[in-house]
């Protein structure tokens, strides 16, 4: 009976895996993530500050975190990365002012601190690859993963100027960026929970033959 | 005498410290013959400490209060406090872990009949500790203030509104105010921190010493209390400590294994466990997509959604957790055990398990979805109302089958499987 229901538990798994998938975008492709290069995230963070900060906030994520982790020295962060505030321990607040937004784009653009975590990555780095013209837009142009998006192409320039494949791997920067800052101690975590796992397989040596030797009288 | 035996006395004189010990540990005699589902109930305790203890630190941390909330989870907890992110998660995945345990723990319990004379008690105890689990578990997600948190919420107290005359008065006497605030925020969490796990201990503590008093079944079904040695003691049992505290202690060791994975490695558990629309902050007037319930809570939301009346939907909703209370009296069969029970009691509790996978996946997903993994053309919504029925004629159909069927003759002494 035991063997009977596990092997109907594993054959339901699969009805699970189904549940999960969504929709399918064609245009949806797999974001190139490695939270370990570290000059990739400072150069996510560079775009970050250049393109994205001047609208969007980051209201949970603070300048000093991101230098520590980051790497970035405090001076090179407050001279070049640091527009709206000039106190390191602040969080990252956009440049434009709420009503202003509210007037130019016809709604506030959105906190982008846990954009990667409410989208996932690979929604992240489509979207900011994925741009086209389009003249019924008030902007000009559409994109293929968020269709009627109301923010004009901020990086068409930057695309213009590298060229598609140069372009791709910025937009892979900082899609590298927004998933660090999305969860910073992710790497982290991740770095701890091995040597949790390794503790765990050695204690359960010693806990496995306690048991045994306890039970082996037992008929 | 040493020390610690002066010490113990004078103890023992004062309160019953070493009686309590040998009644619920070192005397108290459990079949022999546990298997591999029986580590669910220490298990369950584990959880339950693992909850409070992460709870007790993140109340410290959290700010109960609609401006706050979000920005204390999201900031405070997940990025300043060291370590915060960790009481986060463990809580977190703690609250899904509960569940998977607590849905094993009770599945042994059906499949051994372990919810049979003299035990009805242990089995309502435990089925009210489920109920309170669902109110704490409720409470809980709408904390961090997330758009599912809210949205969430929404879905569910709404369905008091569902109740005729007084419907509309009562969700608005829930929530303190016309719509979910900052006012309901603070009385879930008044709720969730403090009388929930009050209630929760003292059923836990009430389910425990039922257990005690009856003794515990086991996979043969069989009352090791018939069959006794001179000095009293069951000729199957054994004493609980420290036979069953060092294997409880392997189940503990493997259960951390796969549990600290989810912590550390997919603490989303894939959307599952921290639904992604959660990550955005409480917004009344931007409703999501698709509003999913967590996922402890999708079976008996696809029964909700089955019905196509919104009152009758609630009853239904009501009435599916209400049978398992009277579980013991449904189950008339002359054996205990699902080993020696007739092959009909083996296909309807399978094909139970697989139904009630069925409708937890029917309350994510969206009704008029058509189903992915069948042949055939077929909607959620149909599907949800085939297991509706399923689950219900599971329970009312069961005193005809447990009657009826042949069973094979049950041995006198247990036999060890594992």
């Amino acid at each position: 009976m035991n063997k009977f229901i596990s092997v109907l538990v594993l054959l339901c798994l699969p009805v699970f895996a189904q549940a999960a998938g969504g929709g399918h975008n064609e245009y949806l492709v797999p974001a190139p993530i490695n939270m370990d290069d570290k000059v990739s995230l400072q150069r996510g963070m560079q775009i970050f500050m250049n393109n994205c900060i001047g609208c969007h906030s980051a209201q949970y994520m603070r300048y000093e975190r991101a230098a520590t982790d980051l790497e970035i020295p405090a001076e090179i962060m407050k001279a070049n990365l640091m527009f709206t505030t000039d106190k390191i321990g602040e969080t990252m607040h956009s440049a434009i002012p709420r009503d202003l937004a509210k007037k130019w784009f016809g709604t506030i653009p959105p906190d982008l601190t846990l954009v990667a975590r409410v989208r996932g990555a690979d929604w992240v780095y489509s979207y900011l690859t994925n741009f086209y013209l389009d003249e019924s837009r008030p902007w000009g142009v559409n994109n293929h993963i968020f269709p009627d998006v109301g923010m004009p192409h901020v990086l068409s320039n930057m695309e213009e100027e590298l060229g598609e494949d140069k372009f791709e791997e910025a937009m892979a920067d900082l899609t590298n960026y927004m998933v660090y800052m999305a969860e910073p101690i992710r790497a982290e975590r991740e770095r701890i929970g091995v040597y949790v796992l390794i503790f765990l397989a050695i204690l359960f040596i010693p806990v496995y033959f306690l048991n045994r030797e306890y039970w082996k009288d037992v008929h | 005498m040493s020390m610690f035996q002066n010490l113990m006395g004078w103890v023992d004189a004062r309160f019953p410290a070493t009686k309590m010990f040998e009644d619920h540990m070192s005397k108290y005699y459990a079949p022999k013959n546990f298997n591999v589902w029986y580590f669910f109930g220490s298990l369950a305790m584990l959880v339950l400490v693992n909850q409070l203890l992460t709870g007790i630190w993140l109340t410290m941390l959290y700010n109960p209060s609609g401006e706050g909330a979000f920005m204390s989870v999201e900031l405070n907890m997940m990025r300043d406090v060291e370590y915060g992110w960790l009481l986060r998660y463990l809580h977190s995945t703690g609250a899904s872990a509960f569940f998977v345990v607590v849905y094993l723990h009770m599945f042994r319990g059906m499949m051994y009949g372990s919810y049979r004379a003299p035990r009805e008690l242990v089995w309502i105890f435990g089925m009210t500790i489920y109920l309170a689990l669902m109110a704490e578990g409720f409470m809980g997600y709408l904390l961090p203030w997330g758009q599912m948190s809210y949205w969430g919420a929404q879905v569910i107290i709404s369905l008091f509104g569902a109740i005729p005359v007084v419907g509309d008065a009562l969700t608005e006497w829930i929530r303190g105010d016309y719509l979910i605030s900052g006012i309901t925020l603070n009385r879930f969490f008044a709720l969730h921190v403090v009388a929930l796990p009050i209630v929760i201990l003292a059923l836990v503590v009430l389910h425990i010493i039922a257990l005690h008093e009856v003794g515990s079944n086991n996979p043969d079904g069989i009352e090791i209390k018939k069959l006794k040695d001179e000095n009293g003691v069951p000729l199957d049992g054994i004493p609980f400590h420290p036979y069953y505290s060092v294997h409880d202690l392997v189940g503990v060791v493997v259960f951390l294994f796969v549990f600290l994975t989810i912590v550390f490695f997919f603490p989303d558990g894939g959307g599952y466990f921290l639904e992604k629309p959660n990550f955005e902050p409480a917004n009344p007037l931007k409703t999501p997509d698709h509003i999913a319930p967590v996922w402890y809570f999708t079976p008996f939301y696809a029964i909700l959604r089955a019905v196509p009346d919104k009152l009758l939907g609630v009853v239904a909703m009501g009435a599916s957790i209400a049978i398992l209370f009277v579980l013991p009296w449904l189950d008339r069969s002359p054996v205990k055990s699902i080993r020696y029970k007739g092959w009909i009691s083996k296909i309807m509790l399978a094909l139970f398990v697989v139904f009630f996978i069925i409708l937890g996946v029917c309350g994510v997903k969206s009704p008029d979805v058509h189903v992915e993994f069948l042949p055939f053309e077929m909607t959620y919504r149909v599907l949800g109302q085939i297991g509706t029925v399923f689950y219900f004629a599971y329970f009312i159909l069961m005193p005809f089958w447990t009657s009826k069927e042949t069973c094979k003759p049950v041995p006198e002494r247990v036999r060890m499987t594992h």
